[in-house]
């Protein structure tokens, strides 16, 4: 020991006078593009919020008093109902890094299922509904076992359970609208998400976009405060990691596929409060546009990151720019156009975001 | 056919690691069973071909759009009804979606191997489908072409189609007549179908115009028309939710909306929706819409819609029928008019009758609707 620190002594000697510091770095403070792409890492939300609040400034300048009324607001809340509700199934199936293609129509079928058996064939209408909400249940669970048991690339399996179950909406609805008058007088129940509560100012909201925001908030809750939640963001993220950390990876994207069908099935009741009928025309587009709202809420396509807060931003930003463009005398042309912008924006944010944890 | 590829997938995978006499016995078992299951499949199949071919009847096709929209199923039941009547063979296919062209190209190459006498088609295409119509009809197929016209009209033998400007027309003419004096100074919402313009789109968005008494400027399309009264165009995809969000829009355009346009019955019945909503059901705004199916004559009756024009998609399949099998008997061509197709007709549905414009109620209409 001595021997030593006296040959380092002896060897230190010829190093005075030089410089004595340990290797080193250029330590900059982070430039502020840095610190924006670090807060966006942390906050992935806070985009679609921006953009939210942007797009809602910029049509009440363009398009006037028309757009920034209480009744004009809520209406918009109203319109991305279907899409919101949607959203926040495909988002749980997102962060799995899987995609759900048949949610538009799992909705259709719960929706025509529940109107069908009502008022064609007299089943009473609390019994209906709750075979409506099991359909979807159960095209979730099929979703699910095809995922994770059979070991099928999602994408693969939902684009054919998204053509087997738009074949059992023609099958199960014979191509016929169940009409509005009818579920009107023989069961009111299936309508009364279309119900709405008046508010000071003008606003109007519906029990639909009420429904839409408490279900907004369990899935929060399930995904940040219980280990189930945990478990969709791990196995989403790296599921191998997950797995050999002792998550039961399958069960978990049973359980998101379930969910998510169960959901798609409450948007069905959803849209009969909405439109009043029961109708397989509808939703053609809904499938798109919920995974749109996802994108454009910033959750990421790869799994693992991402929010049901964003989802319903996304679906927002989407309505917003619609429902302005429109009111300021835009070509629907042009309405398609800028949402197609704001996708391709939404997906080169999180890509840079991205770059920060590589 | 394709029940049987997991069973010996399974029988493999199995006996690999257990290489005793029971796995063989059972897969001796499994590759017995498969034999049997083909060997009957294959004997049901034959038996299949065996008796379309022993009834030797002529083959005929319908093609339609898709397989889901009540007009195509309607379309379907009259063609099958009036191909059992006169002892032909129908085979029907349908495109996946609206504008899948490929599907249908395919169902015609497939209806020229079977070797059918002709086929009635609504193309996707209108376009896109005239070089596949060319090859069966130099093949010696009998081509009719129903509700869309192909691009050029005399790609085809014979069209079968509602003037769909004539059906604008009346309900154009029904709303100023209703209107009367205020109609100088109405305000009118157009709930219509894509931001594409598709041909029947603008066609009854443009009849509607004329009738009403408007300056359509171009014909061929909407929106470049400057009347004051026009509120706004949205789209609805011909769909319920889209009618809805589209009137929802134009009422928070023009709150002072008293005439509601829509290309077909579900946009019709999603704006009522929108109209309810705003408290403005109480027949302050009249609504006017095409098609005639039993659901939307339902709400002619009901008060929903105030005037509709029906148009009759079973008459068209059944008509193509007829000519098909006149032309295999005897190589009979139908007569065609000057405008290029036989019109198949339109008539205008309303419990409000207006003088000059002429119409049947909703319980004549009842009798006659489709879907």
């Amino acid at each position: 020991m001595s021997d030593d620190a006296t040959g380092s002594a002896v060897a230190e000697r010829g190093l005075k006078g030089q410089d004595q510091t340990v290797a080193s770095f250029e330590e900059d403070a982070p430039s502020p593009v840095r610190r924006v792409q670090g807060f966006l890492h942390d906050f992935p939300t806070a985009i679609p919020f921006i953009v939210l609040l942007v797009g809602v400034l910029i049509f009440s300048v363009a398009a006037g008093g028309k757009f920034f009324a209480p009744f004009n607001l809520s209406l918009v809340l109203q319109q991305v109902t279907i899409i919101g509700v949607l959203g926040i199934a495909q988002t749980l199936v997102i962060l799995t890094a899987g995609i759900d293609l048949s949610v538009g129509a799992i909705m259709i079928l719960s929706s025509i299922v529940m109107g069908r058996l009502a008022v064609v064939y007299g089943v009473p209408p609390e019994i209906a509904f709750a075979l409506g909400l099991l359909t979807g249940l159960i095209c979730g669970l099929i979703n699910g076992l095809l995922v994770a048991l059979v070991k099928l690339p999602p994408f693969i399996v939902t684009l054919g359970t998204w053509s087997i179950y738009a074949s059992l909406v023609i099958f199960v609805s014979h191509s016929e609208t169940v009409r509005a008058q009818d579920i009107e007088t023989i069961a009111p129940l299936l309508q009364w998400l279309g119900n709405t509560i008046k508010f000071g100012g003008g606003a109007v909201l519906t029990f639909g976009a009420i429904l839409m925001i408490i279900i907004a908030f369990a899935c929060w809750y399930v995904l940040n405060r219980t280990a189930f939640g945990r478990h969709v963001y791990a196995t989403g993220d790296d599921p191998e990691a997950a797995r050999l950390a002792g998550i039961n990876t399958r069960g978990t994207l049973i359980g998101v596929y379930t969910l998510a069908g169960f959901i798609c099935s409450v948007a069905g009741w959803v849209i009969i409060g909405r439109i009043g009928a029961a109708s397989p025309l509808a939703g053609q587009d809904a499938n798109l546009d919920a995974i749109t709202a996802v994108v454009i809420g910033g959750t990421s396509l790869f799994g693992g990151r991402g929010s049901i807060v964003g989802t319903l931003f996304g679906a927002l930003i989407v309505g917003v720019f619609r429902n302005g463009l429109a009111l300021a005398g835009v070509d629907s042309l042009w309405q398609q156009f800028t949402v197609g912008i704001l996708i391709i924006l939404a997906v080169t944010i999180d890509q840079w975001i991205r770059k920060i944890s590589a | 056919m394709a029940c049987f590829w997991p069973v010996p997938g399974r029988a493999i995978g199995q006996s690999m690691p257990v290489a005793n006499a029971r796995a063989t016995i059972r897969e001796d078992y499994m590759r017995k069973f498969n034999f049997l299951k083909a060997t009957a499949a294959s004997i049901v199949l034959v038996g299949m071909f065996a008796g379309s071919s022993a009834y030797a009847a002529d083959i005929v096709g319908l093609i339609t759009k898709t397989e889901g929209n009540p007009f195509f199923v309607k379309m379907r039941e009259g063609a099958q009804a009036e191909a059992t009547k006169l002892g032909l063979t129908l085979k029907t296919y349908a495109g996946k979606t609206d504008g899948d062209n490929d599907s249908q190209v395919a169902a015609i190459e497939d209806l020229i191997a079977a070797g059918a006498k002709g086929f009635a088609i609504v193309p996707s295409d209108s376009s896109a489908i005239v070089p596949t119509i060319k090859k069966a009809r130099d093949a010696g197929l009998f081509v009719i072409d129903l509700d869309t016209p192909t691009d050029p009209i005399t790609a085809v033998d014979a069209t079968f189609a509602t003037d769909n400007f004539k059906a604008g027309n009346l309900i154009g003419a029904w709303a100023k007549g209703t209107l009367g004096d205020k109609a100088a100074n109405a305000k009118i919402a157009f709930l219509d179908l894509a931001t594409n313009q598709p041909t029947v789109d603008y066609l009854r968005d443009q009849g509607f115009m004329q009738g009403f008494g408007i300056d359509i400027k171009d014909p061929k399309k909407y929106g470049d028309e400057d009347d004051k009264r026009i509120c706004g165009h949205e789209m609805t995809s011909g769909a319920e939710d889209g009618g809805r969000t589209a009137m929802e829009t134009l009422l928070q355009k023009c709150p002072d909306v008293n005439v509601m346009y829509t290309i077909n019955e579900p946009a019709a019945a999603g704006g009522y929706q929108a109209l309810k909503a705003a408290g403005k059901d109480d027949g302050s705004v009249l609504v006017v819409s095409i098609d005639g199916g039993c659901p939307g004559v339902k709400n002619v009756a009901a008060g929903v819609i105030g005037a509709t024009s029906q148009q009759y998609p079973l008459k068209m399949a059944a008509l193509a029928m007829d000519t098909i099998a006149a032309f295999a008997k005897d190589g009979t061509k139908p007569p065609v008019p000057a405008s290029g197709f036989i019109d198949t007709g339109a008539t205008l549905i309303t419990d409000k009758p207006v003088a000059g414009v002429d119409s049947i109620t909703s319980a004549e209409g009842a009798k006659i609707c489709w879907g």
